[in-house]
């Protein structure tokens, strides 16, 4: 366990989202804990849930059609489900700010990057325009842009999509955040600059001490980048865990399969790749048990009739499990 | 030059040589032709039926632009596309008809490439009707043996794209390209789009498919490790030009190229990367202004004088058996 304070606090986290077939609830009484100088891994499949959940710790979710059903987000002692929307504007890039897939959807195409970067420091900061550019500048140098003071006047369509997420993550720094979640920052670069970025991620979360949320389908990349990962199938944790531990003695049948299936460079490739049978229920017509089991090898009658709570597995080792049978 | 009648080639099933496309690019007032991007250039490859070659490469190296001047859905600027020995390239449109047939698409979306007001079983039967295979009542029996082939229940006929997963649509794409039984499919990152569980589903679907039925695919993907599970042979492209290429085994066990290894070191791993891995510098220059001499030197960590303003050929490594080729100063 981290031994420094809970930045983050979630408890009982509950998301809906009112769609044409009823409510679907997107996220499904998550809680979870992130210290200081942690970087945690939301990982899991197209429709877990790792997405309303980032958005949720900045209450960016859309209302409506999203609601938060229950729970609280404690950031810094404060529970944002509490304030009222007026807060908000205040507490976004200040205490929390968030990094986006497609860069060149959260910058605008109209402004220089020196001239967005700089509204962010004077209003979160309240620094006078000639030192907001100059700190825009530090920052661009602290994520190893070349030749930052030029690249201020450039607009976003000038640059690589590796510089302009290099650019999200200095913005996203520059009010030295208490959190910072990104939401699959890499899935859109190629692979030699996914490694670069990965790597000024580390060196970046280090230096500035941020907690950071990393919420990704990418197995490898929190492999490489997360000290504790969260897995999330149907709305819900079913494993939580160190990186290590939950990678080397995968309890939770889901996270096993995740972990066989990926597909991965090899010494040799297998004559067949394993599969995890079946596919994700549909939001709408979720089991009444666990979620996994007709898709799980080691279901039980048990497994059909409730649904297994996150309970640590004990003897000392800090992962948590969702699973009546685990491995 | 010899045409062979269909069926009648006794050598590889394709083989492309000294293939070019490139682009023009328009400016200025008069929208005149002010520069030319190379997207593939000079590209030589051979693929024998029944097996595959997996096309691996970033962004804008050229890959997807080499899968559609294969299939002739570009326009090639210069090379021969030999197809069981008729030279694609040089067929007027009318002629190439017929080569359709043998010839298939499979996309990265089939969301954007599945007509959303046709359900499945219109979309399976359209190239059915459009080539005249069998008899319209031959054609239902043929599309139920399709939708059983890609792993999907017969009671889906009836249904629309937007009712299936992802897995499932894509399923659907592999199905219709099956359709008009072909020699060759060109996959298109084919599994990019998918979650990781259902992505290697349809990797099983098409290992088994290369097996069973003897089509050759060219594969193409920026992701190494779905390259090496479904790939006999691999080319490693970069900026329009095969740096590498060789058997998978040698190419993923002996990467030669430094770009390859590089690529390689790269690959986000689950057990953890090596502490002393190379990361490349800089980013993927620009086609439109590709360095001189070898297009990789401003990145290569093994950069010699000649790489600046010599341009490396393709050559047998390991002996010419190996069937092991590089395109670097360093061999």
């Amino acid at each position: 366990m981290a031994a420094a304070p809970p930045v983050l606090r979630v408890r009982n986290l509950t998301v809906e989202f009112a769609t044409d077939a009823g409510i679907v609830r997107a996220v499904d009484d998550v809680s979870f804990d992130v210290a200081g100088d942690e970087t945690v891994a939301l990982v899991g499949e197209s429709g877990c849930g790792k997405t309303v959940t980032g958005l949720s710790l900045l209450r960016l979710v859309p209302e409506p059609p999203g609601r938060y059903a229950g729970g609280s987000i404690e950031l810094a002692g404060r529970d944002l489900l509490a304030l009222p929307g007026e807060a908000l504007p205040a507490i976004r890039g200040r205490d929390v700010a968030m990094i986006f897939q497609e860069p060149m959807t959260a910058l605008n195409p109209v402004f220089t990057i020196g001239t967005q970067m700089a509204d962010v420091l004077r209003q979160h900061r309240g620094l006078s325009r000639s030192k907001a550019r100059a700190e825009a500048a530090a920052m661009l140098a602290a994520v190893n842009i070349p030749d930052p003071d030029r690249r201020l006047d450039d607009y976003p369509h000038q640059l690589s999509g590796g510089m302009r997420q290099r650019v999200m993550i200095a913005m996203a720094l520059s009010c030295r955040p208490r959190l910072l979640v990104a939401d699959e920052p890499t899935t859109a670069l190629d692979v030699t600059t996914q490694a670069q970025v990965l790597a000024e991620f580390r060196r970046l979360q280090q230096e500035f001490r941020t907690a950071v949320i990393l919420v990704t389908h990418d197995l490898g990349v929190v492999a490489e980048t997360c000290t504790r990962a969260i897995v999330m199938y149907c709305g819900s944790i079913v494993e939580s865990g160190p990186t290590a531990e939950l990678f080397r003695h995968p309890r939770h049948p889901y996270t096993r399969g995740l972990l066989e299936s990926v597909p991965r460079v090899r010494a040799e490739r297998l004559p067949e790749l394993p599969v995890i049978p079946g596919r994700v229920p549909d939001p709408g017509r979720l089991p009444a048990g666990c979620r996994f089991a007709d898709r799980c090898s080691r279901v039980q009658s048990r497994c059909r009739d409730a649904r297994p709570p996150l309970q640590p597995v004990g003897a000392g080792v800090p992962v948590s499990v969702a699973c009546f049978n685990p491995w | 030059m010899v045409t062979l009648p269909p069926g009648a080639g006794t050598g590889p099933l394709l083989d492309v040589r000294g293939l070019r496309t490139y682009f023009p690019v328009r400016g200025g007032l008069l929208h005149r032709v002010v520069a030319q991007v190379r997207a593939v250039d000079d590209v030589s490859f051979t693929l024998d039926q029944g097996t595959t070659l997996g096309l691996v490469g970033e962004s804008g190296c050229g890959k997807s632009t080499l899968g559609r001047t294969v299939l002739r859905l570009r326009p090639a600027t210069a090379g021969q596309i030999l197809f069981d020995g008729t030279d694609l390239a040089r067929l007027s449109p009318r002629e190439l008809e017929p080569w359709r047939r043998r010839m298939q698409l499979v996309f990265q979306d089939p969301y954007a490439s599945l007509s959303p007001r046709r359900t499945v079983g219109q979309t399976l039967r359209e190239p059915l009707d459009h080539h005249g295979i069998g008899t319209p009542t031959s054609r239902r029996d043929r599309v139920a043996e399709l939708l059983d082939v890609v792993g999907l229940s017969p009671a889906v006929l009836d249904r629309y794209p937007h009712e299936f997963s992802g897995g499932q649509r894509q399923r659907v794409g592999i199905a219709r390209a099956l359709a008009v039984d072909p020699d060759l499919i060109v996959a298109d990152e084919p599994v990019s789009a998918l979650d990781v569980s259902v992505q290697s589903q349809v990797l099983n679907l098409i290992r088994r498919l290369q097996v069973e039925r003897g089509i050759a695919f060219l594969f193409i993907s920026h992701d190494l490790a779905v390259v090496q599970h479904v790939s006999d042979q691999v080319g490693v492209m970069y900026l329009g030009r095969l740096v590498e290429l060789g058997p998978a085994r040698r190419v993923y066990s002996t990467p030669r190229h430094p770009y390859t290894q590089a690529l390689l070191a790269a690959v986000p791993r689950v057990e953890g990367s090596p502490a002393d891995r190379v990361l490349l510098q800089g980013e993927v220059p620009s086609p439109l202004r590709p360095p001189p001499g070898c297009a990789f030197h401003a990145r290569c960590p093994r950069v010699m004088e000649v790489c600046r303003h010599e341009a490396p050929v393709l050559k047998d490594v390991d002996g010419p058996g190996a069937g092991h080729r590089v395109a670097c100063h360093l061999y």
